[in-house]
């Protein structure tokens, strides 16, 4: 090893280039014509398929695999897209141990489900590669549409609308589209900028304005926005995060997982985002597995990921668990931060050992640390907002919030898991409850 | 390990697997490899008369269908007999007979419906020391343009006039090679058998054409932009060549006619079957064109043990099952069987249900929670559900005894034997014997 690697503090270059770029490949690599044809081949057809019912998007699994068996995937994508408009992302990023591939009688009869992420991949790529959008709108209906944020919600919520021939505006805060999935998703997940063209294949449906740097809450209000238009969709997911309410949680050092995260998305040359010698990354859930696996990625010599209750309670997939201890990731289940220590700089953390109720036993430990991040949950955040149902804001039926003409969905919204096919899954109902609203 | 030691028709080979006439048997090189891999004997490639040798196409001869993971399943061809002179095939047929003389070889012929062709080739043939010939009545292309192959083997008169020829111009065992392009195969073994065959042997090739090119508009394989049907074999024929040997085998007018079975074999089961159906020995071509020479070598281990598993010898597996191939009308319509679902084995994915539902008698249930349970009152006991079921033994077809009660029709079942032709709604019912 290097000097370059040991070299204490955050620092740039701790590998080089090459060894960076085969780090951050492909998770899982595209299948070629024929490994699909033959993991095609592995769907049983099943009747009212689990695969399915398990899926938040309801794709019909079946149709397009066979679909893909009998060599047609522009008609397999279609069965996707149809369903699931951010299908090629979610063929990416959605956890499928947790999901369709979990309940897939393959996995059931022997533990090897049918590869339907790769499959569903196959067949979103084969017709992004063609740059054919398979979708026309409908003869314009003169509604105007406002949708807050250009997330998956928000722009599953946009498609759909302008597809049934709706004028939708997007407003969104950041300077570039796609929410999470251009700024968050891990990048070994959405390779080659697929957010960004994602985003721009589906904007082909036409019908739709986007006005990044609007700020709800700076540059707009809700109640402007609902004077203007005649029904608001609300998809600004969790742009708040929580802090560790630790003292030392200010020192230098001691940054939010998803600022990393971002950072690192937006870079253009990886080698030259710095990054600790000892991370310690704090909290249970895909955001400090994606931290802590990029950190190592990075170089990062040793990487800890301390969560404060059992393993088995841990919202990161088992799955997502292997794969960073197979990063080299090492992970601390049933501790909780006391303090971080350090000179103005972070220098070490302390923990307490707790049981599975948080209540501390009395043990303590502490990890050197160059670089902290915290990753223990995301918040809603914005003034104004219809009623909340705990800190998310309260829906009922396909999205409806507590004021009239505003429907709400995605992270930001109460219920359903935090996920990308989630919030597709309710940008898209929430369409189609505002259409049938609109034009009944 | 059990004796393979086969003798058919007086021809002994140290097991029962031969390689069928065909590109795997068409020169000295091929052959001896092959009986190094250890095949019992060959039926060498169909020679023709003297002179200038037939031609094949310069473009491709072999079409397939293929499984998902291109698992060959069916091939077919529009290969012709061998291209190669006369002489030549003859001098190393000799070479090849006088180094190995425990394995069988088999000269496949295909000359002309005249007798002076026959008369001329069976001497040449009889000089090189081979153990029999083989007639080849089954191409089924292009030597069938031609008025031989097929073109004979459909014509039950002249099948008998040439094997008759053949049996009076030479001394050698006289096997028949049928083809499968008849409606019933057994007129063409009767005139085999009727002509003085020591043997018939099938199936050669059936005419296909594999698939169709949809840019060209074409059926493969496709030469120049045009296709000719081709001949049809590989494990996709197993089931028709199953059925013709076992036609033959159970016709009480040809009793004994030994019969080579061919189409298909492609392990040792498919050649168990063959050979409880009825056939002395087995011929192999396409599971040798895939995979090469050494696959014998699992057939010869795979036989060995079932015999030995069996504790039965060859000789007591050739035709055991023949007795129990029957008539629809003699099958006994009063055993009743119902479905029974193995919940334990069942992975939920619903095959059965869709089957039966859409496609047959509705007698499967599915409830909320994905459990399916077969109802006995509405099962045929149709075994659809089996079929598709992906799961092996998870759907059985269980008796319902006699005495108990059929809840589909609610009638008790009978303790006593009961076919079609003593069953009341047959208006042909033969009446019991007061
Ligand atoms: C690090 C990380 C990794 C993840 N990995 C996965 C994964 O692998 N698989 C998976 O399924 N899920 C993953 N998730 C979860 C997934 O990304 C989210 O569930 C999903 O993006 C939610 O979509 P959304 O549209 O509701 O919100 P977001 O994607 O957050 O989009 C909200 C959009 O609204 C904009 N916005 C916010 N506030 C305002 C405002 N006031 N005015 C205007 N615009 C605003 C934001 O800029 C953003 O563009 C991950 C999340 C994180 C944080
Ligand atoms: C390419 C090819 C050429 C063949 N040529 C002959 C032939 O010359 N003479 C013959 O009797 N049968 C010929 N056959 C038929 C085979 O001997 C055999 O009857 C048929 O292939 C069925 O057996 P299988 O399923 O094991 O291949 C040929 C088959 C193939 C595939
Ligand atoms: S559960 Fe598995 S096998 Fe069944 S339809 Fe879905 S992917 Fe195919
Ligand atoms: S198998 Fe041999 S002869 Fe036939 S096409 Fe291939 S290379 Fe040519
Ligand atoms: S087909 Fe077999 S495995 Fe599938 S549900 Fe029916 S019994 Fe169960």
């Amino acid at each position: 090893m290097d000097a370059k690697a040991l070299a204490p503090g955050i620092k740039p270059g701790r590998l080089d280039g090459e060894l960076i770029a085969a780090g951050f490949s492909d998770l899982h690599p595209p299948l070629d014509g024929h490994e699909a044809h033959v993991a095609a081949d592995r769907c049983y057809f099943c009747h009212d398929a689990p695969c399915v019912t398990a899926c938040p998007t309801d794709i019909d699994i079946p149709l397009f695999i066979r679909q893909i068996s009998t060599g047609m995937p522009e008609a397999a994508a279609r069965t996707i897209l149809e369903q699931n408009i951010l299908g090629g992302m979610c063929a990416r990023v959605c956890p499928t141990e947790t999901l369709c591939e979990e309940v897939c009688v393959r996995e059931t009869a022997e533990g090897k489900p049918v590869e339907i992420g790769r499959l569903q991949r196959y067949a979103t790529d084969t017709v992004m590669a063609k740059g054919v959008h398979p979708f026309m709108r409908a003869a314009p209906t003169g509604k105007r549409i406002a949708v807050v944020g250009a997330g998956p919600a928000g722009l599953a919520c946009a498609h759909r609308l302008a597809m049934k021939g709706h004028e939708v505006t997007i407003y969104e805060a950041r300077p570039k589209p796609g929410g999470l999935n251009e700024y968050g998703i891990a990048a070994y997940k959405s390779t080659e900028d697929f957010a960004a063209r994602e985003v721009d294949w589906l904007m082909q449906i036409g019908g739709i304005t986007l006005r990044e740097g609007q700020v709800l809450g700076r540059d707009i209000t809700l109640d402007g926005l609902r004077e203007a238009h005649d029904a608001v969709f609300l998809g600004m997911g969790l742009g708040g995060v929580n802090a560790l309410g630790v003292s030392g949680d200010d020192r230098e050092g001691v940054t939010d997982a998803v600022d990393f995260i971002a950072d690192l998305r937006q870079v253009s040359d990886l080698a030259a985002l710095p990054v600790g010698r000892d991370v310690v990354v704090i909290g249970g859930g895909m955001t400090a597995i994606d931290a802590a696996v990029q950190s190592r990625l990075l170089g990062a010599m040793n990487v800890t990921l301390v969560y404060r209750r059992s393993r088995e309670r841990m919202a990161a997939s088992r799955y997502e668990q292997d794969l960073a201890a197979s990063k080299g990731v090492h992970i601390i289940c049933g501790a909780s931060p006391v303090a971080v220590h350090g000179n103005g700089t972070v220098r070490e953390v302390e923990f307490e050992f707790t049981d599975d109720d948080l209540a501390p036993t009395g043990e303590r430990f502490r990890l050197p640390a160059d670089q902290v991040f915290r990753a223990i949950g995301q918040t809603l955040v914005g003034e104004g907002l219809p009623e909340l149902s705990g800190r998310k804001i309260a829906v009922s039926g396909a999205g409806r919030t507590t004021v009239d003409g505003v429907w709400a969905g995605g992270d930001c919204a109460a219920g359903g898991d935090d996920l990308t096919v989630t919030a597709v899954a309710e940008g898209r109902d929430a369409a189609e409850d505002i259409h049938a609203r609109l034009m009944g | 390990m059990a004796d393979l030691t086969t003798n058919f028709v007086g021809i002994t080979s140290p097991n029962p697997f031969w390689l069928a006439s065909a590109p795997p048997t068409d020169k000295e090189y091929n052959v001896r490899r092959a009986f190094e891999a250890g095949w019992g004997g060959v039926v060498w490639k169909t020679l023709g008369e003297e002179g200038p040798p037939v031609v094949n196409v310069n473009g491709p001869r072999y079409g397939a269908v293929w499984g998902a993971d291109r698992q060959l399943l069916g091939l077919n061809n529009i290969e012709l007999i061998t291209d190669r002179p006369l002489e030549v095939n003859l001098r190393e047929i000799a070479a090849v007979k006088r180094d190995y003389p425990d394995r069988a070889v088999i000269v496949s012929l295909m000359v002309p419906c005249t007798e002076e062709a026959w008369k001329t080739i069976l001497p040449l043939v009889e000089e090189t020391g081979a153990d029999g010939v083989e007639l080849n009545f089954g191409c089924p292309h292009g030597m069938s343009e031609r008025g031989m192959g097929s073109a004979v083997g459909q014509v039950p008169e002249y099948i008998t006039m040439v094997t008759r020829w053949v049996k009076q111009y030479s001394n050698l065992p006289c096997i028949v090679k049928l083809t499968p392009n008849i409606t019933d195969i057994r007129k063409p073994a009767m005139a085999a058998f009727e002509g003085g065959a020591d043997a018939v042997s099938l199936i050669n090739t059936i005419n296909s054409i594999t698939s169709v090119d949809l840019d060209l508009f074409a059926p493969e394989p496709t030469i120049d932009g045009k296709g000719a049907h081709g001949g049809y074999c590989g494990p996709a024929v197993k089931p028709i060549a199953l059925n013709m040997v076992a036609e033959i085998a159970r016709d009480p007018e040809m009793p004994g006619l030994p019969i080579s079975g061919i189409g298909g074999v492609t392990t040792w089961k498919d050649a168990a079957e063959f050979l409880a159906l009825g056939a002395g020995n087995v011929q192999v071509c396409t599971a040798a064109m895939t995979y090469g020479f050494k696959v014998v070598q699992e057939m010869i281990s795979g036989l060995s043990q079932y015999l030995d598993d069996k504790g039965m010898t060859l000789d007591d597996l050739v035709g055991r099952a023949v007795p129990n191939v029957s008539d629809w009308q003699n099958l006994n319509l009063n055993y009743v069987t119902k479905a029974r679902i193995d919940q334990d084995a069942c992975i939920k994915c619903g095959r059965c249900y869709a089957a039966c539902e859409d496609t047959s008698h509705q007698a499967i249930d599915m409830s909320e929670d994905r459990v399916f349970t077969v109802k006995d009152d509405e099962c045929v006991a149709c075994n659809l559900c089996v079929n598709v079921c992906p799961v092996e033994d998870c759907i059985t077809m269980e008796r319902v005894e006699a005495g108990a009660t059929d809840e589909r029709t609610g009638t008790v079942v009978p303790a006593e034997f009961g076919d079609w032709t003593t069953h009341p709604n047959n208006p042909m019912r033969r009446t019991a014997a007061e």
